[in-house]
């Protein structure tokens, strides 16, 4: 990994909101193509790290370090400024404009002096042409990610931010966002953000874990999953004899790499075929 | 039957002038989370400048189109003067709130007294094209055309804000900034341009205001913004921030009964009694009537 040139490339990344510790020198590498995916308990700083390279820090949050993508700096640049220059992102929860309509929505995320793809987001997702007058917050929880993935795919992006595109989906619709991202980073490098672990290792190519605010661990995903024993003792999941809950069919909270009540929860290793099988 | 007509078309009337101050005074909180203390100054600001360009105005002058002219002078000064005050002293105090209310108040205290010094406190004769002058019988009632006029002017306003929103690109952008102002940044915009916009377009809508107000009431003076403001800002609460709709709504609401409890109550009951409906609002349905939506 380190002979290629990333593009992106975050140093000593530190952001401290109300008082709060929460990244404490974080550095990382983006590689210039597939999915590196950004692993970690919750709370540990994942969305916080995604909004700080996009300059989404509230005000009064302090953030230190360097994010640079190539050549360029990125801090301190306004944010529409960074996604209009290729940085696409996909927030956590979707942030559809719900008062608006599908059509509206997708006219909104057309980029000044590009040419918005609309074949592209509707061979992508047929629905979204179908449902165009449809207000966007009349749209099931699926619907509303296919909107919010679809309207950053409207325009032609560098490297695309995407913040747990699967957080609270059926798992059908989790299959189908799995195979879109995956044919999605075939064109485009992508830092996701994800909990789905069968999710993970079908598109992830390169994983880095957070932990306390650092990075504890980085390198391949193979290597991480492969290892039960690492992928135990960096995210807290996967202890034996405990009841497998399956992945591809996640009940509410326990699917997803670390739940906030117990912090471990069990890896499936045979029942995340339906995701993962290609 | 008359009087209740009479009561309906001036409570409208005075609907009308909340409306027009509202409107902007929404939009702007509902974007841009500024309260706008100053936004009585550019009501002042609009009655001033028609008045001063119905006398000196090449062009412009008291009736027909000159009238029509130092309206649109008015206007436009409206108009400037919000963009001015958010390029010069909001922007710089983004997300600042204290700050903003205290440098918005103050400016809105410095604008009176201005005014004040350049023109006089005392009210000024405004300048009243002749029709504006009689009276239109509706349904056995006699309505002042300036009432009219002002009802005429507010539901094109309305029109127009509404078009605007719906169908134009920086509408839209407005709209979303309403919902959640990040995500628009998200998506690659400069939301700070729609803030620009939005504070000329209210500056405009309560320029308009001031002026035909001017004619309305027939005089104009320096506080006269500040007083309107206080029934703005209810029209606003009640409307729901942000909704251009929503206080078209509130504004009918307190204009009628604000006129009716005035008339067959005691004077000042009216006033009252809408600061009564602003709390049974405000329990009922806090977020107002139309909630954070620009254009519901």
């Amino acid at each position: 990994m380190s002979e290629v040139v990333p593009i992106l490339a975050v140093a000593e990344l530190s952001v401290r909101i109300a008082g709060l510790h929460i990244l404490q020198g974080v550095s990382f590498t983006v590689a210039p193509s597939g999915v590196t995916v950004l692993l970690g308990r919750n709370g540990v700083g994942k969305t916080t790290t995604l909004r700080a390279i996009l300059g989404l820090t509230p005000r009064g949050g302090e953030v230190r370090g360097t994010v640079r993508m190539g050549d360029r700096s990125l801090a301190g640049e306004p944010t529409h400024r960074l996604v209009r220059d290729g940085l696409g992102y996909v927030p956590e929860d979707r942030c559809v404009f719900a008062g608006l309509t599908v059509t509206e929505n997708l006219r909104l995320a057309e980029r000044r002096g590009g040419s918005p793809a609309y074949d592209r987001v509707f061979e992508l997702f047929p629905e979204l042409k179908r449902r165009g007058r449809q207000r966007a917050g009349s749209l099931s929880g699926g619907q509303q990610q296919m909107l919010a993935i679809g309207r950053v795919l409207l325009n032609d992006n560098r490297l695309l931010l995407v913040d747990e595109p699967t957080k609270g989906l059926a798992p059908k619709v989790v299959t189908e966002v799995a195979e879109v991202l995956e044919r999605v980073a075939v064109a485009v490098p992508v830092l996701l953000v994800e909990q789905n672990l069968a999710v993970v290792r079908r598109l992830a190519s390169d994983a880095v874990v957070l932990a306390a605010g650092r990075v504890a661990w980085s390198g391949a995903a193979d290597e991480l999953l492969r290892e039960a024993e690492l992928t135990r003792s960096l995210l807290g999941v996967g202890v034996a004899g405990e009841s497998h809950v399956p992945l591809s069919t996640p009940a509410p909270g326990s699917a997803a790499l670390s739940s906030p009540t117990d912090g471990s929860v069990p890896v499936s290793s045979s029942s995340d075929a339906e995701v993962a099988g290609r | 039957m008359s009087t209740i007509v009479l009561l309906t078309l001036t409570g409208l009337g005075l609907a009308a002038l909340y409306f027009l101050v509202a409107s902007g005074l929404s939009l702007v909180f509902g974007l841009a989370d500024v309260l706008n203390f100053a936004h009585g100054l550019f009501l002042s600001v609009g009655a001033y400048a028609t008045w001063w360009a119905a006398g000196n105005l090449p062009g412009a002058g008291p009736s027909g189109f000159g009238f029509v002219l130092a309206v649109a002078f008015g206007v436009a000064a409206g108009a400037v003067v919000g963009m001015a005050v958010e390029l010069v002293m909001i922007r710089p105090l983004y997300s600042r709130t204290i700050e903003q209310v205290l440098v918005t108040v103050g400016l809105s205290l410095a604008g009176v007294a201005l005014l004040q010094a350049t023109w006089g406190a005392d009210p000024r004769p405004f300048p009243r094209p002749d029709w504006t002058q009689r009276v239109t019988s509706v349904l056995g009632a006699k309505v002042p055309n300036s009432g009219i006029l002002l009802i005429l002017a507010a539901a094109l306003v309305l029109a127009a804000l509404l078009g605007f929103l719906r169908y134009t690109r920086y509408g839209l952008v407005i709209r979303a900034g309403v919902e959640n102002r990040e995500m628009v940044t998200a998506l690659g915009i400069d939301v700070r341009k729609a803030f620009t916009l939005v504070f000329a377009i209210g500056g405009a809508a309560a320029a308009l205001a001031g002026a035909l107000g001017g004619v309305y009431f027939g005089s104009v003076s320096p506080s006269q913004g500040g007083s309107l403001l206080i029934f703005a800002f209810i029209v606003v609460v009640i409307g729901g921030m942000g909704s251009v709709v929503g206080s078209a709504y509130a504004a009918v609401a307190v204009g009628l009964l604000q006129q009716f409890v005035n008339y067959y109550g005691t004077s000042g009951a009216g006033d009252i009694c809408v600061v009564a409906l602003l709390a049974i609002v405000l329990l009922l349905r806090p977020q107002g009537i139309a909630g954070r939506a620009a254009t519901t």
